[in-house]
């Protein structure tokens, strides 16, 4: 019985395995040795986009596409490179989409202006209604 | 039979809608006041219909009607009970079967619950309830039958989404839908309040009820989705700023900030014009939400009924509705007199703080949600993910947390600044206290994000409770100690989610049976790995111990299933909670040397995150039941006498 359920488990799963039939990334699922090394890899991971899911980083899928760059990622924090300089390079591969991390591009700088404008816009508007309530109240007592 | 049956209880209830709007329509309108006697009975006949059109469609899923187009593209006659139950709204179609039936009940229960409202007001709203409720109504009939049939039946259903089997799905879509639509209460007490010129305080005190029961639930919902989430895709997140994320959370603000101003228009007196604008927006929210998330405009991990087309009728839906309430506002509001005045050092602007705040926040997730659609209109794909919101949303949402602490000791009307301060001595030692800790414990080794997260939610901890201080506890109403709960809650959340990132451990190995790892203190051996079979799928389970410095150790099951309905594989980790903590465990693929991928999280306090949630909802719940009490009983009284 447990043989047959082997079976039909390696079986079923062929399909899923054969998505990853190629040789895998050796880095792809192995920690770098140095800690220090790996944090920055892994937070530069969570922050890159898994091309081929839905709205996942590459630190959260089973995507081999993501298993790819994240042991790219991992070979070149390795080398030494800088983790802006990665995302650079990726960004300039797949395009602004592969980031999480909104870019300097001038299409996304009123992004980046939103939540100053939106706090300060707000914030003149509750200023200026505290200061008529307070200044009218003087004015009525 | 049972189909048939439902579309036609679905009929009569969108003519029961319509027929509603109409009584009331020229009840107050027309001036023919007997006409307004029929409107309660028509809104819970109503609810009674669309309420037997749903339990027809969980009917026809738990007898796997294969002749019915949506059982068959949804589900599968092997699966357990409970998914075949659940998996009735796991489906566009089942699920805005499940919004018009919640809607349709929430509208009964402002008909047959409420009492304090103006009885224009009150008509008028349930005229608005039944115009939102006919939208949906044709979105339903016109493009989404749940009950259209096959014309030959296949074998079987095509099933449903593993990610879904699980108890999750029976409980989190509902919670979360009836907070969603339950919102859709303050946006006809809005509607009918500018209808029938009608904003004071009293409509305030009417409100609020229906706005705290929308968002307890909205709470549970998202908080119990986020764990659902946590656990089942199986790589120990929490939250992504998903869209669909974002698309819960951004009502969940808006509902937070009009729970907040409607106090103060229930107190106070003021705020008039603002709190039913909010009203407007939170429901608007929702039904952005359900659009982006219907229209899988935006992708999203957690999209599983996506369509479209359908999506233009819910765009069509979004404009109809909140451009007509918008237009209704900029009409009625020169007739919102302005509210009662108050000091600059007063509780009230502390809450206008806190619903500054707060609308930035929402502000922001809405802009950075549909931003990339924006740029892709221009032909640039970009994204916008948790480094945008973490670095926008994370520090307003620290400020938020310190105008929490200010806001409950500081008076109504006027206070003096000395005497807050003096309130706020305790709540700031210890932050300093905590500042000082992890600045010799941790600095340099977490962000400062994280770093931020832990001081002040320390000092809210303290904070939270300072209103407590100096009362008779007996005394306290239960409304302040609901209060107290839910702002200790907030606290207790963001400690988790600041200690979660800033603490974690990850630690990925291939594993070999036998072999033994560790981490944080925990040592994680592999004993075996096993075939294993359920109802629908089938799993390589493996049985792994795990020790704490030395302890005896525990045995946990991390599985990867395999389904064959749709077929897909999904790894279900095994998680082993501490006090302090969650060792997370999951079991991924074998690699072609023999050995398999494991990945192991010691992720400390994370469990807070969600115990903080439930103390959030908690704290709603005792304000509801504080508030309400008193009028409860009376009605009890008078329905037995």
């Amino acid at each position: 019985m447990t043989r047959l359920l082997l079976f039909l488990t390696l079986v079923m799963a062929q399909p899923l395995v054969a998505q990853t039939a190629l040789p895998p990334a050796p880095y792809a699922d192995r920690q770098l040795d140095d800690p220090a090394q790996e944090k920055k890899a892994h937070e530069l991971m969570l922050t890159i986009r898994c091309l081929t899911c839905q709205s996942q980083s590459i630190a959260d899928s089973n995507a081999s596409m993501a298993a790819d760059l994240r042991s790219q990622i991992r070979e070149r924090i390795a080398a030494g490179e800088d983790p802006e300089a990665i995302r650079a390079w990726l960004v300039e591969r797949y395009g602004d989409w592969v980031s999480y991390a909104p870019t300097t591009a001038p299409i996304l700088w009123p992004l980046w202006a939103a939540p100053a404008l939106l706090l300060l816009g707000g914030g003149a508007l509750a200023a200026a209604r505290v200061r008529r309530r307070h200044s009218s109240k003087r004015k009525a007592g | 039979m049972i189909a048939e049956l439902g579309l036609a209880a679905l009929w009569l209830a969108a003519s029961l809608a319509l027929l509603q709007l109409a009584l009331v329509w020229f009840g107050l309108v027309g001036d023919k006041a007997d006409l307004l006697a029929g409107v309660r009975p028509v809104a819970v006949a109503q609810a009674g219909l669309c309420a037997i059109a749903f339990l027809a469609l969980i009917a026809l899923f738990l007898r796997s009607d294969m002749s019915v187009a949506l059982v068959a593209a949804n589900s599968h006659s092997a699966k357990p009970w409970l998914y075949k139950f659940a998996g009735t709204w796991g489906n566009h179609e089942g699920s805005m079967l499940l919004w018009v039936t919640v809607m349709g009940l929430a509208g009964a229960g402002v008909a047959l619950l409420e009492r304090a409202l103006r009885r224009d007001t009150h008509m008028a709203t349930l005229g608005a309830q039944a115009a939102i409720s006919l939208g949906f109504y044709a979105f339903l009939l016109f493009s989404s039958n749940p009950f259209a049939r096959l014309a030959a039946a296949p074998e079987d259903g095509q099933g449903l989404n593993p990610l879904l089997q699980d108890p999750g799905l029976a409980f989190h879509p509902p919670t979360l839908y009836l907070g969603y639509v339950g919102l859709s209460v303050a946006f006809s007490f809005a509607v009918g309040a500018l209808m029938t010129r009608n904003v004071d305080a009293a409509f305030a005190r009417a409100m609020r009820p229906w706005v705290l029961g929308a968002w307890v639930l909205l709470t549970i919902g998202i908080t119990a989705g986020s764990y659902w989430a946590y656990y089942e895709l199986g790589w120990g997140g929490w939250w992504f700023w998903d869209p669909v994320e974002n698309a819960s959370l951004m009502p969940w603000l808006a509902a937070t900030a009009l729970l907040h101003s409607v106090t103060v228009l229930a107190t106070r007196d003021a705020l008039r014009a603002w709190t039913v604008m909010l009203a407007v927006v939170a429901f608007s929210m929702s039904m952005v939400g359900t659009f982006l998330v219907r229209s899988g405009i935006l992708t999203s991990v957690h999209a599983f009924a996506v369509d479209p087309e359908r999506g233009t009728f819910i765009l069509a839906l979004l404009l109809v509705y909140i451009g007509g309430a918008l237009a209704l506002f900029g009409f009625r509001v020169g007739t919102v007199r302005e509210g009662a005045q108050f000091e600059l050092v007063s509780r009230e602007t502390m809450l206008v703080l806190n619903n500054l705040l707060l609308s930035v926040v929402l502000g922001v997730v809405l802009i950075g949600t549909l931003y990339p659609l924006m740029t892709e209109a221009f032909g640039h794909k970009v994204s916008v993910g948790p480094p945008y919101f973490d670095a926008v949303a994370g520090p307003i949402a620290l400020g938020l947390m310190l105008v929490m602490i200010a806001g409950p000791v500081t008076r109504w009307r006027h206070d003096a600044l000395r005497a807050v301060g003096g309130r706020l001595l305790v709540p700031t030692l210890v932050g300093l206290a905590a500042l000082s800790a992890l600045a010799v414990l941790a600095w340099g080794r977490i962000g400062v994000l994280p770093f931020l997260g832990l001081v002040i939610a320390a000092a809210t901890a303290v904070g939270s409770l300072t209103p407590l201080g100096k009362r008779n506890l007996r005394r306290t109403p239960l409304f302040t100690y609901g209060m107290v709960i839910a702002h200790l809650g907030c606290a207790v959340s963001i400690a988790g989610m600041a200690s979660d990132s800033a603490f974690t451990v990850e630690k990925l190995a291939a594993m070999r049976v036998g072999d033994r790892v560790s981490a944080a203190g925990w040592t994680v051996s592999l004993d075996q790995i096993g075939p294993i079979a359920g109802d629908n799928w089938t799993a390589m389970q493996a049985d792994v111990s795990a020790a704490r410095d030395g302890g005896t150790p525990v045995l946990l099951h991390p599985q990867s299933r395999f389904f064959t309905t749709p077929p897909t594989a999904t790894n279900e980790s095994a998680i082993l909670t501490r006090w302090n903590g969650q060792l997370y465990v999951v079991l991924g693929e074998p690699t072609q040397d023999g050995r398999w991928q494991m990945r192991i999280w010691w992720k400390p306090f994370v469990t807070l995150i969600w115990l903080g949630g439930g103390l959030i909802a908690l704290g709603g719940l005792l304000s509801l039941i504080g508030r309400e009490r008193r009028g409860w009983m009376k009605r009890l009284r008078k329905a037995a006498a």
